[in-house]
């Protein structure tokens, strides 16, 4: 019996598709006029095909003593066929298949975006077995410690170290970063990231959900479960909707013995509009972000986010690279080759935070051997390299030590460290050689970015950072912040925001997740720059995915559009059920096929309208 | 106690939700308050009691009510 019933429900578009023929055929004979009795005929045929799976599906609903729409349905054509209204019972039975099949293929479509994420992860491997062969096997038996074989052009089926080969992998669908990565015995690699050439046997690290790729996918569709209060609502409201309308029709049928007003009722008892409406757009604009790298969780964070005007940022590793390096670099006099030659060796040896931009700005020079090493506190470093006595370090070493700067050093002094450098000096024998600025540079995008962001409403941007209020200041002066706050500290950022939040606003947090969790946890919105860590992705509510700066003003315009899209199907949807409602009181026109046809059109109608935001881009 | 979740085939219905979580719920060993069906990712999520139900009953419920299980998962 029940293999009969799932036969029948697997071709219900067979069956609609038979049935839409002969009501067809049934309408062209009567329009020519040929004989009535095969016009009935053929309808009757088609409402009693079309009415099959939706009686089994009927009988399945009330079996758990559900009243959905089927029975409403399968109620209303029976009451056709009692008052031999065989036109009406065929054509709304064949609509309500017609409109389940479109449902079916439009909603795919909204769904194909995460569909695409899913379907990056592989579901078989090659594992090595006892005798030393690899065989594919499916990726549920494959186990941590399992070695595995990854061929090029493959995509990496777990998280993992390689053992053996080496290979270059595109780790876009982690990382977002499109540059390869360079793999070789030992490197790490990551489920889902595609080997682009080479080959690589590796052992397994974490299999199939725990694995970083695995906990996004795990993510992105958690934040499509989640319900907001407005659609647990709408849950509610529809599960007393159906036989409240059951109920007003079978009244209605009783009171006025009108049979055809009866059926119509029925028909529009399911608020099927309202309820996808707002997950269709839910949908949508998830799928949107996870194609572009943003992880939006859920659609009350949606609400919220949209809404925000006022947004804290942390300053080392969102707004700025995280990474000093020197922005400008002044020689004076000359044998410039020799001194930078000089600094680079003495810099070689150091363990200041500076020292590393220097090296990297200087670059390749010949280095001499560093024979004595002194540290003035607070100043810098005296010592003698390559037969000359050299000073590294900052201006007040320099006149400590009878170095003389010129006019000309002191207005790039200034200028330089107006522009939030810090300075790093270097004198050989006595004369000042080299100036350089460095500072940790804002990331490339920042400024447009948070322009952007201002634009879309957000009027009210916050920095917190742990450098001193001068750099901080040049930073927020440059990048248009309406407020800077310097020598925070970890915890000083969290107190800042609950501060902010027990004062009544709503914050969202921007950080990079390591040291901010607390921070992350505390905002309303925390948007994590999470490449990968998982603390980030855990305790945020945005997660931008390939740590991108420059994708936060499509985030929050996504967020926008998403919550109009949601208002817009709520406005179809309610806005269909009361016209229809008063053309059933008020006017005569309507019947049992119309009703099903709008109600239908309604669905399709919020579907395709969700839709329209899969293809949502910020216009510049 | 085991926590279950499903993977159906594309739910296209409102009251497909209803269906299946009401089910769920007449399940001798599956805890009601804890059935979840999600109409964006056609997913059922449930805590059952694993000596009183199996995950074939859960799926052979879900298959009496016209559903199809794609895929099913025991943490």
């Amino acid at each position: 019996m029940r293999k009969i019933q799932r036969a029948i429900l697997k071709n219900k578009n067979s069956i609609a598709l038979v049935s839409g023929v002969l009501i067809a055929a049934a309408f062209v004979v009567k329009w020519t006029g040929g004989p009535v009795l095969f016009t009935h005929v053929a309808l009757i045929m088609a409402s009693i095909l079309g009415l099959i799976p939706i009686a089994i599906q009927a009988w399945q609903s009330l079996r758990v003593k559900v009243v959905s729409i089927d029975v409403l349905v399968t109620l209303a054509v029976a009451g056709a066929f009692a008052i031999q209204n065989f036109e009406e019972s065929a054509v709304v039975t064949f609509l309500f298949l017609f409109g389940a099949y479109l449902e079916q293929r439009t909603l795919n479509k909204t769904r194909s975006a995460i569909k695409a994420l899913t379907e990056m992860a592989p579901d078989t491997a090659w594992k090595r077995m006892e005798d030393g062969n690899f065989v594919e096997v499916d990726i549920v038996d494959v186990d941590i410690g399992d070695v595995l074989l990854v061929k090029t052009g493959a995509r990496v089926p777990v998280d993992g170290r390689v053992l053996f080969g080496e290979g270059s992998v595109n780790e876009a669908s982690i990382t977002g970063e499109s540059m390869p990565a360079a793999k070789e015995k030992n490197s790490l690699v990551y489920a889902g990231t595609l080997l682009d050439n080479g080959t690589l046997q590796i052992e397994a690290d974490r299999v199939g959900e725990d694995t970083t790729f695995g906990k996004i996918i795990e993510l992105v569709e958690e934040a499509q479960d989640s319900k907001s209060r407005a659609e647990r609502f709408i849950d509610r409201f529809s599960r007393y909707y159906t036989p409240a309308i059951l109920l007003t029709a079978l009244l209605v049928w009783f009171f006025t013995k009108n049979v055809e007003l009866a059926i119509t009722i029925l028909v529009l008892g399911c608020p099927g509009a309202l309820v996808i409406g707002v997950p269709v757009s839910n949908v949508a604009g998830i799928g949107n972000g996870a194609a572009h790298g943003i992880l939006l969780k859920g659609s009350e964070v949606i609400r919220d986010f949209s809404r925000l005007d006022r947004m804290v940022f942390d300053k080392t590793g969102t707004l700025t690279a995280g990474n000093p390096s020197v922005s400008e670099k002044i020689v004076y006099g000359d044998q410039a080759d020799q001194a930078l030659s000089l600094l680079a060796s003495i810099e070689a040896e150091s363990d200041h935070p500076l020292a590393k931009a220097v090296l990297e700005n200087i670059g390749e020079v010949p280095r001499s051997e560093v024979t004595a090493t002194h540290v003035v506190k607070g100043g810098g470093i005296v010592s003698s390299a390559g037969g000359h006595v050299v000073l590294v370090g900052n201006a007040a070493l320099m006149q400590s030590e009878g170095v003389e700067l010129s006019q000309a050093v002191q207005t790039d002094l200034l200028r330089l460290e107006a522009a939030g450098n810090s300075l790093v000096l270097a004198a050989v024998d006595g004369e000042l050689k080299v100036l350089m600025g460095i500072r940790d540079q804002v990331r490339p995008g920042v400024r447009e970015s948070l322009e952007r962001i201002k634009r879309l409403g957000v009027k009210k941007l916050i920095m917190l950072s742990g450098d001193n209020q001068g750099t901080v200041d040049v930073i927020a002066r440059e990048l248009g912040l309406t407020k800077a706050l310097g020598k925070m500290l970890p915890q000083d950022k969290s107190a800042y925001i609950k501060e902010r939040i027990d004062r009544g606003e709503i914050i969202a947090f921007v950080g990079d997740g390591v040291n901010d969790s607390p921070s992350l946890a505390l905002a309303q919105i925390g948007i994590a720059m999470g490449s990968g860590t998982e603390v980030a992705i855990e305790t945020s509510n945005v997660v931008l995915m390939n740590s991108d700066f420059n994708r936060l003003p499509h985030a929050l315009g996504l967020a926008k559009a998403t919550v109009r899209n949601m208002t817009q199907n709520m406005v179809i949807a309610v806005g269909v059920v009361f016209a229809l409602l008063a053309s059933v009181l008020f006017g005569d026109w309507m019947n049992m096929s119309i009703g099903m046809l709008v109600h239908e059109g309604s669905i399709l109608a919020v579907i395709l309208n969700g839709m329209r935001l899969l293809g949502y881009k910020l216009r510049k | 106690m085991k926590s279950a979740i499903i993977q159906l085939e594309t739910l296209i219905c409102p009251s497909c939700s209803q269906k299946i979580a009401a089910a769920l719920k007449q399940l001798d060993g599956v805890e009601g308050e804890s059935v979840t069906v999600s109409f964006s990712s056609s997913r059922a999520k449930l805590d059952f009691d694993e000596t009183q139900v199996t995950l074939r009953d859960i799926e052979n419920a879900i298959d009496r009510v016209g559903f199809e299980v794609v895929k099913s998962k025991i943490r």
